[in-house]
């Protein structure tokens, strides 16, 4: 019984995407735009970081870049960059840096960051239109962004 | 290094493609040239050198639509806005047509709303207005700001106006509405942190997912949408498109509102009024 508790607690942790071993968003340390660390502490699994790039609930992240890798998705945006070649670009630091929040990086940056919490003007509950309540959450988990930064780092040309 | 792609990057973002708009001329009814771009205003010059209308960034069909009243759906509207037009309506046994006579002599009205009311001290937007007449003049109940009915009265003050050039001041007393107005318009909203002009000024042109961006322009609103097969009003599009930004969107018909629309509308300055238009 106990034991079941403690593994929906768990369960329900990880849907929130909260985990005791996360850098927090706000303690994260960016040098140049780059994060050295991994946010969970734990390596990215860079099959799940494709699927969250692709998906438009998860990272959308093809809704404004193309990744000729990714063809079968249909409907690429043009907003950002290419992210063909991006590991031949940046490394992983960077990486983990820009997609968590890449204004660091570019100041004038359009690209939503993904592991933030704070500084937004009006922030909202997800698509609702209303305020946001306390369950107002990173876009992506700290796990989240590892593995779509261990995806991205398989982008080579 | 990276500070050089940085600014190659933001140089990137920051011009916009004119690739994407269709090179097309709309000829309404075969009838009238309507001017859907032209240089844009001197307020915006350094930002935008053309405006174009966002019946450009459509399809050939949407656009063909759009050219003929018979195939155009939100003449429907305009056809319900007529006959509210001229109903009687409300404690002083009134319509609209009572005191302003055909519709049709309403031309030079929608091209220059939202407009400062000199009475009330006020920009008001054409709905504000419309619901003034009705409360005042009319001893009527006010229409809802985004409901069907005050969309079929907008279409109807649109349509007779097709053809004339958005025109709608921005000095003298209007000038404080319309900064507040430009504030809102470049302010990064939501967890998302898009402006009006991240899409509308930065990316006109490209696709966002499977969404072809267009300047935002409002002259052609009310808009019947074929996603949602109605007519839209510009607060309601506002609303949406600020909830799309993961943000607390603002109130149909509240001052932030009023004051964004005044500045996009300003934006369109030179365009025809192309209300009720046809868009995806």
């Amino acid at each position: 019984m106990k034991r079941n508790l403690l593994t929906i607690m768990v369960l329900a942790a990880s849907t929130l995407g909260v985990n005791a071993a996360d850098i927090e968003p706000s303690k994260v340390v960016y040098a140049d735009g780059a994060v050295e660390a991994s946010l969970s502490g734990a390596a990215g699994d860079a099959s799940s970081g494709q699927k969250i790039v692709g998906s438009k609930k998860l990272g959308n992240c093809v809704a404004c870049h193309q990744i000729d890798a990714l063809a079968d998705i249909p409907f690429q945006g043009e907003i950002g960059p290419p992210l063909d070649g991006a590991a031949d670009r940046w490394s992983v630091a960077e990486l983990r840096g820009i997609v968590s929040n890449a204004k660091m990086m570019f100041d004038e940056s359009l690209m939503p960051s993904f592991y933030k919490t704070e500084g937004f003007i009006r922030p909202g509950k997800a698509y609702t239109g209303k305020a946001a309540d306390d369950t107002f959450a990173p876009l992506l988990s700290a796990q989240q962004i590892e593995d779509v930064v261990a995806y991205l780092a398989t982008l080579k040309e | 290094m990276k500070k050089l792609t940085g600014i190659l990057l933001a140089s990137t973002l920051a011009t916009p493609l004119f690739a994407e708009a269709v090179d097309d001329t709309l000829v309404l009814n075969e009838e009238i040239k309507m001017v859907t771009r032209t240089a844009a205003p001197a307020h915006m010059a350094e930002e935008v050198d053309e405006i174009i209308s966002g019946w450009h960034f459509r399809g050939k069909e949407t656009r063909a639509m759009q050219a003929d009243d018979f195939d155009n759906p939100g003449m429907i509207f305009v056809e319900k806005g007529e006959d509210s037009w001229n109903k009687v309506e409300g404690s002083e046994g009134k319509s609209c047509a009572s005191c302003h006579g055909d519709s049709a002599s309403m031309a030079d009205v929608r091209p220059v709303y939202p407009k400062y009311n000199e009475a009330a001290g006020e920009v008001r937007t054409l709905e504000m207005q419309v619901n003034d007449c009705r409360e005042n003049q009319m001893g009527a109940e006010k229409l809802g700001y985004t409901s069907g009915s005050m969309a079929n009265m907008t279409a109807l003050l649109a349509s007779v106006s097709r053809g004339k050039p958005v025109n709608v001041a921005i000095d003298g007393p209007s000038s404080a509405t319309w900064e507040a107005g430009k504030e809102l318009y470049y302010a990064r909203t939501g967890q998302l942190e898009l402006s009006c002009a991240s899409c509308h000024e930065a990316n006109y042109g490209n696709m966002i997912r499977a969404d072809h961006l267009s300047q935002g322009q409002i002259n052609g609103f009310p808009t019947y949408r074929l996603k949602n097969t109605k007519l839209n009003s510009v607060h309601a599009r506002f609303k949406g498109c600020v909830r799309d930004t993961r943000a607390q969107t603002y109130k149909p018909g509240s001052a932030e509102f009023v004051a964004l629309e005044l500045y996009v509308a300003s934006r369109g300055n030179g365009l025809s009024v192309e209300g009720p238009s046809v868009r995806n």
